[in-house]
């Protein structure tokens, strides 16, 4: 009989093929139920990761999960493997590459050689045997540094991004959230913002906006639009002042399509960033966000689990050595992520498969007002996240986003996690808040101003 | 009552107020909020907790269907009240597939009424359903199709029965305008409650609805509410899109609204106090 069987306490469990292995052994998340792909049983589930606990690492090089054929994320994960980069553990198991990376020889510098080594299949696979405690202490031995105008990833570093979205995009509107970011030491990752339109005037009024207050208080960060990649082009085209190019991408050239964008268009994006030689550290530029179950959401899953299509798109950003990637995880509502425990589990699987593949991974740490998740489920996921030393995470006022309509993590919840933890903002944007006397930050101990600092008094005093 | 000797009658309060306050007049952002050490002071925590409340129960919160049905009829409109797969909150949360079709009873409704008016040939398939926030519908729906009807009437647009459904989602609409061989469908709904604005409308609109169409072949105007878009402007919108797509036979991406966007998005505009 072809696919696979496991007998516990003599019952035997069957599964068809490499694909029913990966999705029976996810641990319990709605999307996968949704698909009708996930364990039926929690028995069955467990027979499943015993399964594959006992595959070799490379069965994943010779089975396709989903056809070379028939999509062109398979074939880059594919063609660009390194083989040499992946003879450490060439010759391991799923179960076994676990213990490894458990252990003392997976070290920065080794797991930093192994990660061209290593498919998003493979990690996908070993993530689904760990616990979260195993998810936060591997991804945390990971540093991956990136650098456009500061420097990103660094140990001991976090990073945020500023997001002073407004529902009409009213200039001042956005001043004033993207301000009040600023005064609480946040923006080095980007100043990003998600417009309430893709009208292609407004998107260049506001990538001009941007770009004049960065150079008048000389802001040591990049900003962005986060726009679709067409409407960047086009206003790269016409001379518009674009830092990042951004595009939302997924793990299955179906789901790419259906947010129009494929492996050509976001190397043309890419090239027309880099055209632009904007960086002055570095020109790492492109900022992708993804999220586990928008492949299902568009049909284009192939019956492949949630979690794996997810891994995949992170092969799909590091083909483009993005300054920036991150999981929305808790955005895309209760029927791919229930509860807080799906998007806890969630959230920290991503960090971990994206740093594992060398992806410089940030999270949206965030939940829906339909999702059965609150404040208490975002502080536990950002607690976790800042162990696990993830490399950025979302600044929105009071956790409010006003005009997404989800709540992210806050200004504040940044600062706890600088606090808590003594992490520091990018070295070049540290200097920055402290030569402004905004922030003035050593270890765990936090100065920030009384009174408006200097820089920004003219602006609001007129 | 004894004061300590070595504390001052007035304390000062542990939270560091900000000293740009007066930015929040130029958004509902929830900015200068102050801070405890470097933590969120309790207000600011207590406010968020209520905001969230008041969120979680306009999701949960059901529809009051026979007091809209009545509103709907004192407009003169017919109406057919119909129900999605999804039977309840809960399987409608987890399964988005049921929310977008109508359960038997419904479907076998509005066979049988297409089959009564076969004469019948409506350009505007008319759907409320409840959403994620009744509470939207139950404030915006009715001024909202009010206009519809007006704008429509005036312009000589033939209108389907309002169909009411519980438990529904965007793509029900293929699935009504399909039924009733609408040439175009409109769905008003409740959009995901949003923390500050628990109470925002969504309207969808499709030309040619049939059932399997995908998202890209609609099109979206979205947060209608007291803060938010109009009514005026929101169907002000909705008639360019049915003017657009009716000469072009088509809805969805491909349907710029270049020429509404603008108008709408420098309206009431404030200047950046950031730059000269």
């Amino acid at each position: 009989m072809s696919g696979y069987t496991q007998t516990l306490a003599g019952q035997r469990w069957h599964f068809k093929d490499l694909k029913e292995v990966m999705a029976k052994a996810s641990p319990l998340r709605s999307g996968d139920q949704l698909a009708g792909i996930a364990a039926q049983t929690d028995v069955e589930r467990v027979a499943a990761q015993m399964t594959l606990a006992e595959l070799p690492l490379n069965t994943f090089l010779h089975q396709a999960l989903i056809p070379y054929e028939q999509d062109e994320v398979t074939r880059l994960i594919l063609d660009t493997h390194n083989a040499a980069a992946f003879a450490p553990v060439s010759h391991l198991t799923v179960g076994d590459f676990r213990n490894w990376l458990l252990c003392e020889q997976a070290d920065e510098a080794s797991l930093k050689a192994l990660a061209s080594g290593l498919t998003p299949e493979m990690v996908a696979a070993v993530s689904k045997l760990m616990r979260v405690q195993d998810l936060v202490l591997v991804a945390q031995k990971i540093r991956v540094v990136t650098q456009f105008r500061n420097t990103l990833g660094l140990r001991g570093h976090l990073a945020t991004r500023l997001q002073p979205n407004h529902p009409t995009d009213d200039p001042a509107g956005i001043a004033a959230s993207l301000l009040d970011g600023l005064l609480y030491g946040n923006g080095d990752a980007v100043i990003g913002i998600n417009p309430a339109t893709d009208n292609p005037s407004a998107i260049r009024d506001l990538l001009d906006m941007l770009d004049a207050i960065r150079q008048r208080y000389q802001i040591p960060t990049q900003s962005c639009v986060l726009t679709h990649i067409t409407t960047t082009l086009q206003a790269i085209e016409q001379g518009a002042p674009v830092d990042l190019v951004f595009q939302s991408i997924a793990g299955t050239e179906a789901a790419n399509a259906s947010f129009g964008v494929n492996l050509a268009l976001l190397q043309e994006g890419y090239e027309a960033g880099l055209s632009l030689k904007r960086g002055t550290l570095g020109q790492n530029l492109m900022y992708f966000e993804t999220g586990q179950g928008s492949a299902l959401s568009a049909n284009a899953h192939h019956g492949l689990d949630q979690q794996s299509c997810e891994a995949r798109a992170y092969a799909v950003a590091r083909q483009f050595k993005p300054l920036l990637v991150n999981s929305v995880v808790g955005f895309i509502g209760p029927e791919y992520l229930y509860n807080g425990k799906q998007i806890i589990r969630a959230g920290l699987e991503d960090h971990f498969c994206a740093k594992l593949l060398g992806v410089p991974m940030g999270c949206d740490i965030c939940y829906t007002n339909h999702a059965e998740a609150d404040q208490d489920d975002m502080d536990t996921l950002l607690t976790l996240l800042g162990t696990a030393g993830v490399n950025f995470i979302m600044g929105v006022p009071g956790a409010d986003d006003i005009m997404l309509n989800y709540q992210s993590t806050s200004f504040h919840d940044a600062l706890y996690l600088r606090q808590l933890l003594g992490l520091a903002p990018a070295p070049e944007f540290a200097d920055w808040l402290a030569q402004q006397e905004i922030l003035q930050q050593q270890g765990q101990r936090l100065t920030l101003s009384q009174s408006l600092p200097k820089l920004f008094a003219p602006a609001l005093n007129h | 009552m004894a004061q300590h000797p070595e504390i001052p009658l007035s304390v000062s309060s542990p939270v560091t107020k900000n000293p740009w306050q007066a930015l929040r007049q130029l958004t509902s952002a929830r900015i200068a909020l102050g801070r405890a050490g470097t933590s969120l002071p309790t207000q600011a925590q207590l406010e968020f907790q209520l905001a969230h409340a008041a969120a979680r129960d306009a999701v949960h919160q059901s529809l009051a269907i026979e007091l809209l049905a009545k509103q709907i009829r004192a407009l003169g409109l017919p109406l057919l009240q119909l129900h999605s797969a999804a039977s309840d909150r809960q399987s409608y949360l987890q399964r988005p597939d049921l929310g977008r079709q109508l359960d038997a009873a419904s479907a076998q409704q509005l066979e049988h009424y297409a089959q009564q008016h076969t004469n019948q040939n409506y350009d505007l398939a008319l759907v409320i359903a409840d959403g994620l926030s009744a509470l939207a519908v139950e404030r915006h729906a009715l001024p909202v199709l009010k206009l519809i009807q007006e704008r429509c009437g005036s312009e000589g647009w033939s209108l389907s029965p309002i169909a009411l459904v519980e438990q529904g989602r965007v793509a029900i609409a293929d699935d009504i305008g399909q039924r009733l061989k609408a040439r175009m469908s409109v769905i008003l709904l409740g959009e995901r409650p949003g923390l500050s604005s628990p109470d925002s409308l969504g309207l969808y609109f499709t030309y040619n609805p049939q059932i399997g169409c995908t998202d890209a072949q609609r099109n979206c105007i979205s947060n209608i509410r007291q803060d938010g878009l109009s009514y005026p402007l929101t169907v002000h919108r909705l008639l360019g899109l049915i003017r657009e797509a009716d000469r072009r036979q088509c809805s969805g991406v491909t349907l710029k609204d270049d020429t509404q966007l603008p108008q709408l998005s420098t309206s009431g505009h404030h200047k950046n106090f950031l730059l000269p």
